[in-house]
């Protein structure tokens, strides 16, 4: 059976979104994109961080210290886009069983986790010269390190339920009912903090002049390109994945005597 | 250099440690990636293939 | 209806019978409520400080260890797999259970709360408002700690990762549960927190039997 053109091919489902469902179509789909995006997260952390350095003054408030948000910021941002887009495939997953959403999840985890934990260092190294404490239980904060766990959590879930097919629903239910449960988690955590700190004011870039929004604009768009060429690549990674062991399983199972036509 | 004023260390380490970050995530992402074409590659040594791919065209990935 | 009583009454039935688990629990909540004062040392004004935290954190930490005998028993044996061809839904099931859990095993704890009320040196006040707090708040717990158990129910040692995914979900819980019995500085503090228990409680046990189910049957495919 030849590979045919996904484009062309009329055999194949019109549909661009259940074309790509198909492992090997979305591969060579995907194939065409890493080098363009690649080159785009270069290209805009050069520039970002040469405006971050070069080309913005020291905030009046806070000093130097400004250039920490230039990586604080974008951080927070993809912590909380990366839940989003897994919520959304987690959907993907469960409404339409569409196999991409299953790997769009998957990869999308640890990368969540890791960049959650660089807006929590960060944030915390923001807040030493700041505020005088490595760490502070502000509303912000509390929901982010409360966000970490959560990515640490599916981390978990998807390593333990490593190769069976039944897995990718069960943790995209858990994947949903964690991103309902954000906003009652915000809620309440910034209820929490009121109470307890009513007199904290925090400098929160509520006014922010051009020279600092600038960069800041072009580090949430790199880091924004990072992920999503992180990400792609990570889709790759488990189809292949998905490939490798289930020609291992019917190999092995063809071995031993029986033969399995089925893969999963 | 610039001068990053008196809270340098804080600035530095931040840079610091998200670079060290971002730089293992694209190691281990490409690390991963390879170690998957190359499973995919060995089983092909071994005469294994997919059903689809019993023709000569399987260069698309 | 009858359908559904009868899974509350098998359910409760075969926890009595298999003895000890509530005991363990009683014993590890009233655990909790020792070693805390023990580590942080026998200040009297200190430990009626922290009475709250250390009771919701040792309710919390007690429904977390019950969990394990919420499915996997009855997976184990194919229970599930049968319930799945019930004469009501699995929703239902799932809600029946919900009551069940709550009822041994978070009844058992609001009953030994006075006993942790002197350990912790509370007054009666306060004694009050904790028990109703728990009263409001456990079936939050009881229900997000349902469906952590059934996410990890076809794992092996899925015991371990159920508490880990839960205790996120848990903290609007613990927040609210802990201002209820004492209030922050200012009034209105108290009832607000109770309120927003009271809503946590109905919403979670309203909503997680849909997603129990759904993982349910999820585990089943």
């Amino acid at each position: 059976m030849n590979k045919s053109n996904p484009m062309t091919d009329t055999s194949l489902p019109a549909n661009w979104f259940s074309r790509l469902a198909h492992p090997g179509v979305f591969l060579s789909w995907s194939r065409n994109w890493i080098a363009p995006l690649a080159a785009l997260t270069i290209i805009l952390f050069t520039i970002g961080l040469w405006y971050s350095f070069f080309n913005s003054p020291p905030d009046y408030q806070m000093g130097e210290t400004v250039r920490i948000m230039y990586i604080h910021v974008p951080s927070a941002w993809l912590s909380q886009m990366i839940y989003t887009l897994m919520a959304v495939s987690a959907i993907g997953t469960l409404v339409w069983r569409h196999p991409m959403a299953d790997m769009s999840m998957k990869a999308a985890a640890p990368l969540g986790a890791a960049f959650t934990a660089v807006a929590l260092f960060t944030g915390a190294l923001w807040g030493r010269p700041t505020w005088g404490t490595f760490w502070e239980w502000d509303g912000r904060m509390t929901s982010t390190l409360v966000l970490f766990l959560m990515y640490l959590g599916l981390v978990a879930l998807w390593r333990t339920f490593e190769g069976q097919a039944r897995g990718t629903r069960i943790i995209a239910i858990f994947t949903l009912v964690g991103a309902l449960n954000i906003p009652i988690i915000k809620f309440s955590v910034d209820w929490w903090n009121t109470l307890h700190q009513p007199s904290i004011i925090k400098a929160d870039g509520l006014s922010m002049p051009a020279s600092i929004y600038t960069p800041l604009l072009i580090m949430v768009v790199a880091f924004t390109a990072l992920f999503f060429t992180l990400h792609l690549v990570g889709m790759r990674t488990e189809i292949l994945r998905h490939r490798a062991n289930s020609l291992e399983r019917r190999h092995v199972s063809a071995r031993n005597g029986t033969s399995s036509g089925t893969t999963s | 250099m610039i001068d990053l004023g008196p809270h340098a260390v804080f600035i530095v380490s931040s840079y610091l440690g998200a670079a060290l970050v971002i730089l293992a995530l694209i190691l281990w992402t490409a690390l991963s990636s390879h170690q998957q074409k190359r499973r995919l590659a060995e089983l092909e040594k071994r005469g294994i293939y997919r059903r689809s791919e019993t023709t000569s065209n399987r260069k698309e990935e | 209806m009858e359908a559904f009583m009868a899974i509350i009454v098998r359910d409760i039935r075969l926890t009595l019978r298999s003895g000890g688990s509530t005991i363990t629990l009683l014993a590890f909540f009233l655990s909790v409520g020792v070693i805390i004062p023990i580590a942080v040392g026998p200040d009297k004004e200190t430990l009626a400080r922290l009475a709250p935290a250390i009771i919701w954190i040792a309710a919390l930490l007690s429904t977390l260890l019950g969990l394990d005998r919420l499915f996997v028993a009855d997976h184990e044996d194919g229970t599930n797999a049968s319930l799945h061809h019930a004469s009501i839904s699995l929703e239902a099931i799932s809600f029946a259970k919900l009551i069940v859990h709550w009822l041994v095993s978070a009844l058992p704890l609001i009953v030994a709360t006075p006993f942790m009320a002197i350990m912790l040196i509370m007054d009666m006040p306060t004694l009050l408002r904790t028990i109703a707090a728990l009263m409001l708040g456990t079936p939050a717990l009881v229900a997000l700690g349902a469906f952590g158990a059934s996410i990890a129910v076809t794992l092996k040692r899925g015991g371990v990762l159920a508490p880990i995914l839960i205790m996120p979900l848990a903290v609007p819980v613990l927040i609210f549960g802990v201002s209820a019995i004492s209030p922050a500085p200012g009034s209105g503090t108290s009832e607000a927190a109770f309120m927003f228990l009271g809503a946590l409680s109905l919403l979670a046990f309203a909503f997680t039997p849909f997603a129990i189910a759904l993982a349910l049957r999820a585990a089943h495919e």
